[in-house]
């Protein structure tokens, strides 16, 4: 098991690096023991960065090429229920193809950290940004979180083990990240010193449920109805305790390396006295949030709310912003064939989350950015004026609508 | 708001290192002088091909708000300075994942600057970049194409002297003391630090006036909407036998309007249709199905399609039958067969001077002739 501590992060300092190296990065301050790989673009950048670290001599792990995405996710599993902090991650068809192994993972509360280069599914073969393929995880307990920038992927790796590992979770922890804009783009990031992680992050420690020859237990063996649905039972309980302990960890980080929005689940901009709230997750908050700023100057009240986990699935807190609203706009860089109102997964969960209120407000869904296809400043002030004629109508014309597709 | 932009063009997997070089110096200098910076590729050219022609952007702003606004994670949609790798690229590039032809200025500003890394002359180089409405100036850093950072390539300081020549062309961008102070700060050499001096000083630019370079219409096409694509990703081939006219209509060599790729080549065959022995191993082994079999049998490779990777040099088995040759070398992408069928005494003088001159002095990275490289280092070194 890696014991050397790396060196290179005695001090915080500045680097030029992208959302997927400060992930790298992440790992070797976190002195993950077990990491295992096998490329699929663009995950591969994390991968060959966290190679280099090894291949320098500055953070020393088990590195595990396996033979296919399955192998890559059943070996972390193990690694995990022996106690060894883990790491890996996938994209697009790749991480599909570790399906089986990503579903035990959760089922055997194996609190293992992925990243989700997010990628679109083939075919066509495609690299660029959609998220249907992280989202399929959404119903089997991981945590899943959307990161927007360079410096919050470091940041919620981070405290991504902390909360996972956390004995009132065990559960495992996927970061979405963007395709492109977030996993090859360097930007300025303050990677904290060593000292500062040690102090938030405490070893992992699987106690009783450890895998090991002096605390001998079978794990995962076949059952039947009479004990499934408790098993399901106790996965929903850890899932519905993770809140509090997300908030908890995030106020600890917060106060240990002093940055970070309020909260850890939603981040609010120009919200509060918002007519119309754009929603949606990841990189496409950059765009939004310089479309928001120019409407404002016009004199428009526009807010955008951006979605940063989304299991759990921040309710509550979104209910709180959204509630205030007239009209809601919902940015989906994915899709569901044939749902209810043929649109996007997320506004499907949003609907479903703003249904409790008594005065709710209207909601359109827009379609945008799949495949990595650039989302324009413009076309965000197309989605808030057709939401405006909406509300001022009081009639939607059309629920979904795709943005910028050729005809 | 001081945005700065720069791309770098460069050829895919070979330049990767050399462009990223550049992007990231910038960013790190223009941290010295207190402003805030980003540096990314052009994720439609990831994963790289092999000398497909591919771009990285830095962007430098004073303030992080002022990144936002730029939107400094898209392909940039004007830029400062364009600085290009391979001469060869001045022709227009495109990247793999896309079709049509960007003239190489076409992101350029108004007033901004085309740096080139060449050893042709101004004149030269105006006759393949393709005219623009606006002026900008032209820099040309005397030097061959680089492959510094790959592999066993030796360092050869291209990218600092493209990084003192930017300081010199775009002082808004970074100034020259906050380039020396970073590029000692990250590499700890003197004599690179020199280098980026020595480029600034030497640092000459020609005003390229509006209307002025090549007049040619680049290739584009309309792409197809969902209504107007076939279902299922399916993409028409040619019907059989489309390449030949019938009658007197003769040889008519044709490829898919939206399926041409003949810019990213930086070499392209040329054939010795006399050696031939018709053995098919180039029609075989091109992986872009780029030859087209004549009428009388021969191999002809069609200039819209090849993408100039040299495989059918290296599989010929009749010495000097294919010679990859320089894209400089050449003005159009007619067909060496017609012209060879229309005076063969005429064309294989004209293909033996060539074939000649690449063995001789020109630079290469083809299988036969590795070229003049040696001494295009050394000429490099003195200047």
């Amino acid at each position: 098991m890696a014991t050397v501590k790396p060196k290179p992060y005695a001090e915080s300092k500045e680097e030029l690096i992208s959302g997927s190296e400060a992930i790298g990065i992440a790992c070797a301050l976190a002195d993950v023991d077990v990491i295992t790989a096998y490329p699929i673009r663009p995950y591969d950048t994390v991968m060959q960065y966290v190679s280099r670290l090894k291949a320098d001599g500055n953070f020393d792990f088990d590195f595990i090429v396996a033979e296919s995405e399955h192998s890559q996710f059943e070996i972390v599993k193990h690694a995990s229920a022996v106690g060894a902090r883990t790491f890996t991650g996938s994209s697009g068809v790749g991480w599909f193809y570790a399906f089986e192994a990503i579903t035990v993972t959760a089922g055997l509360r194996m609190p293992v950290v992925a990243m989700v280069g997010n990628r679109a599914l083939d075919d066509p073969g495609a690299f660029g940004v959609e998220h249907n393929d992280a989202m399929a995880v959404r119903d089997l307990g991981w945590h899943l979180y959307w990161v927007a920038t360079a410096q919050e992927a470091l940041d919620m790796a981070l405290i991504a083990w902390k909360v996972a590992e956390d004995p009132r979770v065990l559960l495992p922890f996927a970061l979405s990240c963007d395709g492109s804009f977030l996993t090859h783009s360097q930007a300025i990031v303050q990677v904290p010193s060593q000292d500062q992680v040690d102090r938030f992050l405490p070893s992992y420690q699987r106690g009783t449920l450890q895998l090991h020859p002096d605390n001998p237990i079978t794990v995962a063996p076949q059952v039947n109805e009479d004990w499934l649905m408790e098993i399901r039972k106790q996965t929903d309980e850890a899932m519905r305790r993770t809140s509090d302990v997300i908030k908890e960890a995030y106020d600890e980080f917060r106060e240990i390396f002093g940055r970070g929005d309020p909260s850890p689940f939603i981040e609010e901009y120009m919200c509060d006295d918002a007519e119309i709230i754009l929603v949606g997750m990841g990189t496409l908050a950059m765009p939004t949030r310089v479309a928001v700023r120019r409407m404002r100057e016009a004199g428009e009240k526009v807010g955008f709310l951006r979605i940063k986990f989304f299991r759990p699935f921040p309710a509550e807190e979104i209910r709180a912003v959204l509630g205030k609203a007239k009209g809601v706009a919902v940015i989906d860089r994915d899709y569901s064939y044939g749902s209810p109102s043929f649109g996007g997964v997320l506004f499907h969960e949003l609907r479903s989350t703003l249904y409790t209120l008594d005065d709710r407000p209207l909601m359109l869904n827009f379609i945008a950015g799949l495949g990595g296809r650039e989302i324009k400043v413009g076309d965000i002030g197309q989605m808030v004026e057709t939401t405006q004629t909406a509300i001022d109508t009081g009639k939607i014309e059309q629920e979904t609508t795709w943005v910028s597709v050729r005809e | 708001m001081a945005t700065r932009a720069v791309e770098v063009v460069y050829r895919g997997i070979f330049q990767r290192t050399l462009a990223r070089n550049i992007v990231r110096n910038i960013v790190f200098a223009a941290r010295k002088d207190g402003k805030i910076g980003t540096a990314f590729g052009r994720y439609s050219d990831s994963p790289e091909r092999n000398g497909i022609p591919a771009k990285q952007f830095a962007i430098v702003c004073d303030t992080a708000l002022e990144l936002e606004e730029s939107l400094a994670v898209y392909e940039a949609t004007n830029v400062d300075v364009t600085i290009n790798v391979d001469d060869a690229m001045c022709k227009g590039i495109e990247s793999w994942a896309w079709y049509g032809l960007q003239p190489i200025n076409e992101l350029t500003n108004s007033g901004g600057t085309l740096i080139v890394t060449s050893r042709q002359d101004a004149d030269s180089l105006l006759e393949d970049i393709h005219q623009k409405d606006t002026p900008y100036d032209l820099a040309i850093i005397p030097s061959t194409v680089s492959f510094s950072g790959l592999w066993v390539y030796k360092d050869d300081h291209t990218d600092m002297r493209i990084l003192g020549t930017l300081c010199k062309v775009c002082p808004d961008l970074v100034s020259l003391e906050a380039m020396l102070e970073s590029i000692q700060e990250q590499t700890g050499s003197g004599t690179k630090v020199a280098s980026v001096q020595k480029a600034f000083d030497r640092t000459v630019t020609r005003a390229v006036e509006p209307g002025e370079g090549n007049t040619e219409t680049p290739f584009s096409f309309d792409m197809p909407g969902w209504k107007t694509m076939e279902e299922g990703l399916v993409i028409r081939a040619l019907p059989q036998g489309a390449g030949y006219g019938g009658g007197d209509e003769g040889y008519v060599p044709g490829r898919s309007e939206v399926f041409k790729k003949w810019s990213t080549r930086s070499m392209r065959p040329v054939i010795n249709f006399e050696t031939c022995i018709k053995c098919t191993l180039c029609w075989l082994q091109c992986p872009d199905t780029c030859f087209d079999v004549t009428p009388d049998g021969l191999y002809d490779a069609n200039m819209e399609s090849c993408c100039g990777c040299g495989v059918c040099e290296a599989v010929c088995p009749v010495p000097d039958c294919v010679t990859m040759v320089s894209e400089s070398q050449f003005n159009d992408n007619d067909s060496q067969w017609e012209a060879w069928q229309k005076d063969k005494d005429g064309y294989n003088k004209w293909m033996t001077v060539l074939v000649e001159k690449q063995k001789s002095e020109t630079r290469t990275h083809g299988f036969h002739h590795v070229g003049g490289y040696a001494d295009e280092i050394n000429e490099m070194e003195e200047a």
